[in-house]
Formats: C-alpha cells, structure tokens, sequence
C-alpha cells in the first residue's frame, strides 16, 4: 500500500482540483495559472529528453507547439464548432467530448512529424550547427503559418472556445483542468517510461559519447529520430493544451522567447532530471505570476535571478539526478524505477 | 533587367554589411572560447542607442555641425560598446569560466545576459521609439538606372574595412596568433605563458566595437531604435555565422552577405511575408549537405 502512496496522492490531487474548480472555489485566474504550470511542465519535461538527456542543445521547441496548438485548434473548430472559415461543423459537437483527447493526439502526431525537420539533419550536423538547425525550424514554421492567409496567418486563430462549450454542453463539468491534467501526468510518464526503456539507454550512450555509442552498435540515427520525434510530438501535446486554455492562437507567440522560456526551465531543474524539469517547471510559473506587478522589469529580474542561479550552482536545481535519488526515503512512497 | 539585377546586389551588400559586421563579432568570440555569445545582438541595440544619446549630445548641446558630430560618435560609441561587451564578460562570463562550468551554462548566461539588456532598456527608455538625428546629408547617384545613396556605398565599404583589419588581426599580429591558439588548445595556452583572460578581454573588446559600428550604421540607414532591434537581426546574424562555419572569419563574412542576398531576392521575387521562410529554408539545406557550414572544418571525434 506504501509503495502506491504516489499514485493515490496524484489521483487525489487531480480530484481536488477538479472538484475545487467545479464548485469554483479556486477563481479562474488561479485555475489559469495552474493550467499553465501543467503546460509548462510538459514542455520541460519534453526539452530535457533532447537537450538534458540526449545533450543537443535545442532552442526551437516552441515550433513544434506551435504546430501542435494549431492542428489540434484547426481540427477541433472544423469537427465541432460553427466558424466563419470552416462553416458548420463537420460532426455532432456532443461528440466533442469524446473526440478532444484524439485531437490534442493529432496535434502531438503532427508535432513528431515536424520533427523530421530537425532530426534528419541531425544525422550528419552535431552541437552548435545543430542549434541553428533548430532556431531555423522555429522560424520555418512560424513563417509557414504567418502566410497561410487560410487559418488567420498572423493574425492568429480563434474558436476554440466553442469546442469547449460543447464539452460543457454535453456534462458541465471544468473540461479544461481535467485534460490538461491528465495530459500532463501522461506525458510525463511517457516520457519516464521512454527514458528508462532501451531506447533510453541509447539515448543516454549518445550523450556520453555518439561515435563510442555508434561502435557500440547502438544505431544512433534511430534513435535521434525517435528522440526528435518523441519531444517534438510532445511539445505539440503541449501547444494543443496551450491553445485551448487560451482559446487564441497566433504565430507570434511561438516565437524564440517562448523557446528561450523552454530552455530556462530546463537549466534551471537541471539537464537529464525530470523531476527537476517538474520542479523548475513549476516554480517559474509562479515566479512570473509572482513578479507580474513589476511588469516590464519582471523581465530584467528573473533573467538576473537566472544568472546568479548559474554563479552558484550552475547544474541547476537538481543537477542530473531524479528527487528519488536525492532523499532516498522518498523512494519507499512509489512503485516505479 | 541588368539594371534591377544591380540595384538588387547593391541592396544585398548593405543588408548583408550588417549581417556581416555582426555576425564577425559571434564567430571571434566562438573561435577563442567555444562559446555562442547570445547577447551579442543585444550590444549591437546597445550601439546604436549609444550612438544615438552621443549624436543628440554632440548635435544639441555641443551644437555641433553633422561630420563632426559623426566623427566623434563613431569613436565614443566603439569604446563605449566595448566596454559594456568586457563588462559582460568580466561579470557573466568570467566567473563561470573559471569555475569550469559546462559550456552550456555560460550559453544560458548569455542569453539572459541579452533578454536583460532588452528589457532593462525598455524599462529605462520606456516604449516609445527613438528617431535617430540625421548627421549626414543623404546623396542619391544614379548611374544608369541603378541608384544608391552615399549611406549604402559608406555601409559596404566599412564592411569590407573590418572584415580586412579583422582578418589582418587575427593572421598577421601576436594577439591574433595567440587567438588562433586558444582555439587550437585551451589547456596548453597558458602553460605558453600567454595570459588568456587578457586575450578573451581583447576579443570582447574587438567583437563589441564592431557591433557598436554596425549599430550607428544601422541606426543612420533605419532611423529608428526600439529595445528589441537586436533580438532578430542578432539571432539571423548568428545563423549566418555558422552557415559560413563559425570560428572562421572568413565564414562569418561571406554568411553575412550570403544571408542579405538570399533575403534580398526573395523580397525582390516573391511577397515579403516569404523572407524568414525561404531564408531559414536554404540556411537548412545548406547545413544538411554542409554540415560544419561553407569554411568549417570538420573536426575528426576521437574516443
């Protein structure tokens, strides 16, 4: 029974949450924030498959949710919501219900697919040019959808609402805390379970040394396309989540400050710890929330925060290792490796 | 049609010149120290609002006539941009360095260094745009239907001025060498008696100067300074220092104009909305078949 004490406290948490926003005993801007936190750990978690355990140093993670957030956008206003562009609903919105989890899915699948963009060339290019490769993808992206004048270009997307309004239409019930939940807990067990499989033991040899890895018969192409592939779709879990919480959508805000946000956080947990990336997670949410009254010098602040955070322990919170691994004790709670 | 041809590499020179100017800065740092110095587009805003205040005071209170107000921003801003590039470096960099830390780490500095030096602007300066003083007197020749301003001729010809004392530094004088030796051998270097930090202060100082060079000249052709002119501009300048292979001067140059001419004819043939887009997308080929950019060597891995 001890050994599920992780499991059952999860559990409550999400109940609790759930059961507080639905009696609206949590305002909606704590609601928010929460949500946020939940789509800020999925894209650390995600950044530190590539840049903490694989050691690529990637800095265009925001394209990828930005390719998640509108595929899943764009197909949840075709499927079930009455829009301008797309016209009457292609199915029954009472099925949105059903159908959202396969939505953010789809996002996610199409992210993997953007992918593709940095992990082929990933197979020849190696540290900084890889870096570049992936600022480029950023801004390929970006481009791509800033002049398709179809889905709003760069003035952005919006409906997303009404899906969620037919949600709540069928069973009134905080549609969007409980998916994005969920959607965190399961991305970072695919993640966890990833990491700990063979494929994480390959991806852990390349950050060690590839060409030792690569005589080692580890087929070290596979694998970077798979790790690609697994933190791009990932990152697009989490754009779809981003999208729906906002209900609003424009190219912009996927630029390469919200990559550089990415990437904070994951230096701040600690490269190759994701409960660090949790951690890090976490407190940078309410970080910014915390200095959101100094406004523009919120901005000066927590850049400075991070600089001296890297003066003194410059391996971030965590450093390499899991929250198991540092209070020994912890470990009698969960079943898990 | 040879006309418009012209006209357009004339274009391609200018924005390349300033892609260029930076991204020489990026590659000298890269080649001493391995180390992407992220806020180095940020000092190139910092230039051109230095040079702004220097201009306004040289033009207002000095009441100065405009080519001596310039002569004397053009110094006051290349000290002064230094200064804050080895001020960064003394106070960001060093510490880490010395601690060993992985380099990793001082590429996050950086680039915190740079959202700092945005925002602390923005907050200082406020939001509002600064129109940059005219100092000199715009001249547009045409010859033959090709038309060009005395700006654009003074942008490309400082252009290729620095890329040359540059390239004489770094091939032809002790400190060069000893550049050149860092980057060979980090660890050896110093057992040489060759004191590295004053080597790093020198490169600091030459990579910030230039921005600082690239900034007036941008502020005197686009006029007008806002706190984020240097994220962008600064993160293309960095891709064209790595598609000419970084840590080789002559890469990051020839990267610069190559990234200006791709940008101009795309503007030139298709809507501007394409730029990044195929920009990004020939850097990308580039990168997939040349994996180490256009001058990189490859280096062989050894276990």
């Amino acid at each position: 029974m001890l050994r599920y004490t992780f499991h059952i406290l999860l559990i409550l948490a999400g109940g609790l949450i759930t059961w507080m926003a639905y009696e609206e005993m949590i305002g909606l801007y704590t609601l928010s924030v929460l949500m946020f936190m939940g789509v800020n750990i999925i894209m650390s978690t995600s950044l530190n498959l590539v840049n903490g355990y694989m050691g690529e140093f990637s800095c265009g993670h925001a394209g990828f949710m930005c390719v998640g957030a509108y595929v899943s956008s764009i197909l949840g206003v075709l499927l079930f919501a009455k829009d301008k562009v797309f016209g009457a609903p292609l199915l029954d919105p009472s099925l949105a219900i059903y159908a959202f989890p396969f939505i953010v899915l789809a996002g996610g699948v199409a992210a993997a697919l953007a992918g593709l963009l940095v992990a082929i060339p990933s197979y020849k290019t190696r540290g900084d040019y890889l870096a570049i490769i992936t600022i480029a993808a950023n801004y390929i992206i970006i481009s791509v959808i800033e002049n398709l004048g179809v889905i709003g270009g760069s003035r952005g997307f919006m409906g997303m609402k009404r899906v969620i309004n037919a949600m709540e239409d069928v069973a009134y019930l905080p549609w969007m805390p409980i998916w994005v939940f969920l959607f965190t807990v399961f991305s970072v067990w695919l993640l966890r379970r990833y990491l700990s499989s063979t494929f994480g033991k390959g991806v852990s040899a390349i950050c060690q040394d590839e060409v030792a890895a690569e005589i080692m018969s580890v087929n070290t192409n596979k694998i970077k396309t798979i790790s690609f592939m697994v933190s791009s779709g990932v990152a697009g879990i989490a754009g779809g989540l981003f999208a729906y919480v906002i209900g609003y959508v424009n190219p912009g805000s996927f630029n390469i400050l919200k990559s550089t946000e990415a990437l904070v956080m994951v230096y701040l947990g600690g490269m190759g710890s994701l409960s660090g990336s949790i951690l890090s997670a976490v407190l940078f949410t309410l970080l910014l929330e915390a200095l959101r009254p100094l406004q523009i010098i919120k901005w000066v602040v927590i850049p400075l925060l991070l600089i001296i955070l890297m003066q003194f322990r410059p391996e971030g919170i965590m450093g390499n290792k899991e929250l198991g691994d540092m209070f020994p004790w912890l470990k009698r709670f969960y079943k898990f490796k | 049609m040879l006309a418009s041809i012209l006209q357009n590499v004339i274009n391609a020179l200018q924005w390349g010149s300033f892609y260029a100017l930076i991204a020489l800065g990026y590659t000298l740092v890269y080649g001493v120290l391995t180390l992407i110095n992220f806020a180095h587009g940020d000092i190139f805003m910092v230039g051109a609002y230095i040079a702004f205040f220097v201009a306004s005071f040289a033009l207002t209170t000095l009441g100065l006539p405009g080519w001596a107000a310039l002569a004397l921003t053009i110094p006051a801003t290349m000290v002064l941009t230094s200064l804050v590039g080895v001020t960064l470096e003394r106070i960001a960099y060093r510490p880490l360095r010395r601690k060993g830390a992985h380099r990793l780490y001082v590429v996050i500095t950086a680039l915190m260094a740079g959202l700092i030096l945005e925002n602390g602007n923005l907050a200082i300066l406020g939001a509002s745009r600064k129109a940059f003083p005219p100092l000199i007197h715009e001249t547009v020749y045409t010859i033959g239907g090709v038309s060009f301003t005395n700006l654009k001729i003074a942008v490309i010809i400082s252009a290729f001025l620095v890329f040359a004392f540059l390239h004489w530094v770094v091939t032809r004088t002790r400190v060069g060498m000893a550049m050149r030796a860092i980057s060979y051998d980090k660890f050896a270097v110093p057992l040489m008696g060759i004191p590295m930090d004053n080597i790093i202060v020198v490169t600091f100082v030459l990579g910030s100067a230039f921005a600082g060079l690239a900034g007036i000249l941008f502020a005197m052709s686009y006029p007008v300074l806002e706190p984020y002119m240097g994220a962008l501009i600064g993160w293309k300048a960095f891709i064209a220092a790595v598609v000419g292979g970084i840590g080789d001067i002559r890469g990051a140059f020839i990267g610069g104009f190559l990234l200006g001419a791709v940008e101009i004819m795309v503007v030139a043939f298709f809507p501007s909305t394409f730029r990044d887009l195929i920009g990004f997308t020939v850097l990308l080929v580039i990168l997939t078949f040349k994996p180490t950019g256009l001058f990189g060597v490859a280096k062989t891995t050894k276990i």
